[in-house]
């Protein structure tokens, strides 16, 4: 077992050392979908044009909740979002219309927006055009004859937002068959809709993808929909410490039209352009160069590997005493079990959201959770291995004269050590997939691109950071199986 | 010599050991017999240190178990577990040299050692080489009885030593056994359930019964002058079961 650490110890230190850190860079957020993705460039690229400040990029955040944490807790210093979405989902106040009714109710959190960015981006129906045709359907009103037999696709977003679903068939009388509705993420019901597995998806009024798969907006008659102007949120402590840049992002008032939204989001989600030469085609600068999908990938294995590294050394060094000390005090080997056990049943996305209060964004939270998420193998294959070791090992090596740490390092430990090196392979595999997770915190790592191909519905991207990710866990498949024929004793190894 | 006196135990308010005596002089092989639930497993284990008791001694040379620890304790008294007992994880060679190598015999007396032990005991010294799962039943008993005998205690503590093994290999083990045991010159006592097995190894036998000691002495005493009819009930039940005629 020393071996191992000493090994994860020096690996760690080499990863430490390409993680240096430019001070104080100004950190652009996004959520989780193309527009976002597109605006947080734009924000970046323009104050990098202007400023000597660096800028750091944090696209790709998870849900609104999470964006919002970041903000407060100074993780992040602005990101763009909607008129509608701050008044619903995060000051719980829709009865707020007007940006400086807002303003206004955000300024007690510490924050501020600019004016609108010049279009609305608000939530929308739509089916497919043939569909519509079929039905003549034109407004959302037109469903009810159809209601019951509907097949829909909403979002989490839309079907608990009180300005979503629920007040939708409120405002309209509808009722839909709820056997018939799913719930599902974003970006994979146009896929849905595309192979006819639904019906009705609930879309965004800018997506290009309504262009795409040829769908049909259902026209809002009772205009329930609220809207959704699209401006800047920041802290104000960031407006204050850079009044320059801030000003530059003002600039954007007014400036970004429906059509030139729509036209942007149409080049990245259909004509697959890369989001930085959008931004840069928009502003009229030069694209950055481009910086070769190897060097990203070198990247994102970088940050993947810290990740993975930092919770599997936690795991096996809190993760093994925690083990033995299981064994030696019952009740206290219950609760550790039954505690590291309760851990694992909390979804990934819902854990991470626990942990931003406390850690804020980034690295932090993600190391966290997968710290937790790998300690319940490691503490239980440490637990249940040494269970297996026979008692009548342990008394004879007690009569023999070996003291009580040489009885656990010298009998215990190497006999258990297959089941216990099964524990840290399991941990390391189970880390490898769920740190892809860690993108949604801004952490990086091979989530990354799968998180913008998901938001962009393109398999090419998410397959970037998908295989690396599951090269990785062979990788450390085959290294536990090496790793096997050092640590686990000759005499305990398979017959070859 | 080894001395055990008025030795009990109780546990969880059941008298397992009652006043028990026994004495083993200096060379001597001595063995503790009785049927499952007499008491012997607890004496053995109060022997080896490993669990206390309420009254009486144990002493090996005149000096008493309860003045050491337990590491000190366990380089006087060698154990041969039953079926040997040996590590599975390590070397046949490695569970001789365990504790040697844990209290830092250098190398060159370690290697010393363990091939004079390897003599005594009369193994191949390739098999050393081995793990216990790739070991036959004799050869792990004979590696078991170097690792007792590894740190030269004064008294060897034995087991059911052929418990586990075949007849036949039985039957040459235990004639190995008898001049092994005259080759190390150690006190030894045994702890079995089969009769034969102890007249054939020990000079003396004690018999256990219920956690008394039923009876001390020779074969030949405890067949001609039962202490009680449970001996002579004893012997016969032992004599009918291996009319193999492993009982002389």
């Amino acid at each position: 077992m020393k071996k191992a650490g000493a090994v994860f110890g020096i690996s760690l230190g080499i990863f430490a050392c390409c993680r240096a850190f430019a001070a104080d860079p100004i950190v652009i957020g996004g959520k989780i979908f193309t527009e976002s993705y597109v605006l947080g460039e734009i924000a970046a690229q323009s104050i990098e044009a202007s400023s000597q400040v660096p800028v750091a990029r944090k696209l790709g955040m998870g849900s609104t909740g999470i964006l919002f944490e970041a903000l407060k807790s100074g993780a992040i210093d602005v990101y763009p979002d909607y008129s509608g979405t701050l008044a619903e989902a995060i000051l719980k106040r829709p009865e707020l219309k007007s940006l400086d009714e807002i303003r206004e109710a955000l300024s007690g959190l510490g924050l501020t927006i600019s004016g609108s960015l010049g279009f609305n981006d608000t939530y929308a129906l739509a089916v497919k055009e043939e569909f519509a045709k079929q039905h003549e359907l034109h407004s959302i009103g037109d469903l009810i004859p159809i209601e019951s037999g509907i097949r829909a696709g909403f979002s989490y977003e839309f079907m608990d937002r009180k300005d979503g679903y629920p007040g939708l068939v409120e405002s309209y009388h509808l009722s839909f068959n709820p056997q018939k509705i799913s719930r599902m993420e974003h970006s994979l019901s146009y896929q849905a809709i595309d192979q006819n597995a639904i019906d009705l998806i609930d879309v965004y009024s800018t997506d290009a993808k309504i262009k795409k798969l040829h769908l049909q907006l259902l026209k809002d008659d009772h205009n329930y929909f609220p809207v959704y102007q699209a401006v800047w949120v920041a802290r104000k402590s960031f407006v204050e410490k850079h009044p320059r840049e801030w000003q530059t992002l003002l600039g954007f008032e007014g400036r970004i039209s429906e059509e030139a939204m729509l036209d942007m989001n149409a080049q990245a989600d259909i004509q697959k352009i890369a989001f930085d030469k959008i931004a840069a085609r928009f502003l009229g600068s030069e694209a950055p160069a481009s910086k070769g999908w190897l060097r990203e990938v070198a990247r994102r294995t970088r940050e993947h590997l810290w990740l993975v590294g930092v919770s599997l050394l936690f795991s096996v060094l809190v993760g093994i005493p925690l083990g033995v000390t299981a064994v030696r005090f019952h009740a206290a080997g219950q609760a550790i079990l039954l505690s590291s056990a309760v851990v694992q049943t909390v979804p990934s996305l819902a854990l991470l959201c626990f942990l931003i209060p406390v850690f804020g964004v980034g690295n932090k939270p993600a190391l966290a959770a997968l710290c937790l998420y790998s300690l319940l193998p490691v503490v239980l294959n440490t637990f249940t291995g040494i269970r297996a070791v026979n008692p009548v090992h342990l008394e004879n090596a007690r009569a023999f004269g070996l003291n009580r740490r040489q009885v656990l390092f010298r009998v215990v430990l190497p006999l258990a050590s297959p089941t216990l090196l099964a524990g840290i392979k399991t941990a390391t595999i189970v880390s490898i997939g769920t740190a892809t997770l860690a993108a949604l915190v801004g952490a990086g790592g091979y989530g990354a691109p799968i998180v913008s191909g998901l938001a962009l519905n393109d398999i090419r991207t998410i397959l970037t950071g998908a295989i690396p990710a599951a090269l990785m866990a062979l990788v450390a498949h085959g290294i536990f199986e090496l790793l096997g024929l050092v640590l686990i004793p000759a005499g305990l190894r398979r017959r070859p | 010599m080894l001395e055990l006196q008025n030795i009990s135990k109780t546990f969880e308010g059941r008298v397992v050991l009652d006043e028990v005596n026994l004495s083993v002089a200096k060379g001597a092989t001595h063995a503790l017999i009785g049927s499952s639930g007499s008491g012997k497993t607890t004496l053995l284990r109060i022997t080896l240190g490993l669990i206390p008791f309420d009254k009486g001694y144990v002493k090996i040379n005149d000096q008493a178990l309860l003045s050491f620890t337990q590491v000190e304790w366990a380089d006087r008294i060698g154990y041969v577990p039953q079926d040997g007992g040996l590590f599975p994880h390590i070397s046949a060679r490695n569970n001789v040299a365990l504790i040697a190598k844990l209290r830092g015999w250098p190398k060159s007396r370690i290697d010393g050692r363990v091939e004079e032990l390897r003599k005594v005991v009369d193994l191949d010294a390739e098999i050393l080489t081995h793990f216990p799962r790739e070991m036959s039943g004799g050869q792990k008993q004979r590696v078991a009885i170097m690792r007792a005998a590894m740190m030269d205690p004064a008294v060897m503590l034995l087991d059911e030593p052929m418990a586990a093994l075949d007849p036949l290999i039985r039957r040459t083990l235990q004639q190995e056994l008898k001049s092994i045991f005259q080759r190390l010159g150690k006190t030894v006592l045994l702890v079995t359930h089969d009769l034969g097995e102890a007249v054939y190894l020990a000079e003396q036998l004690t018999m256990l019964h219920e956690g008394k000691m039923v009876q001390t002495g020779s074969y030949r005493d405890l067949l001609l002058h039962p202490a009680s009819p449970f001996v002579t009930q004893f012997i016969n039940a032992q004599r009918t079961l291996s009319d193999a005629g492993e009982v002389p």
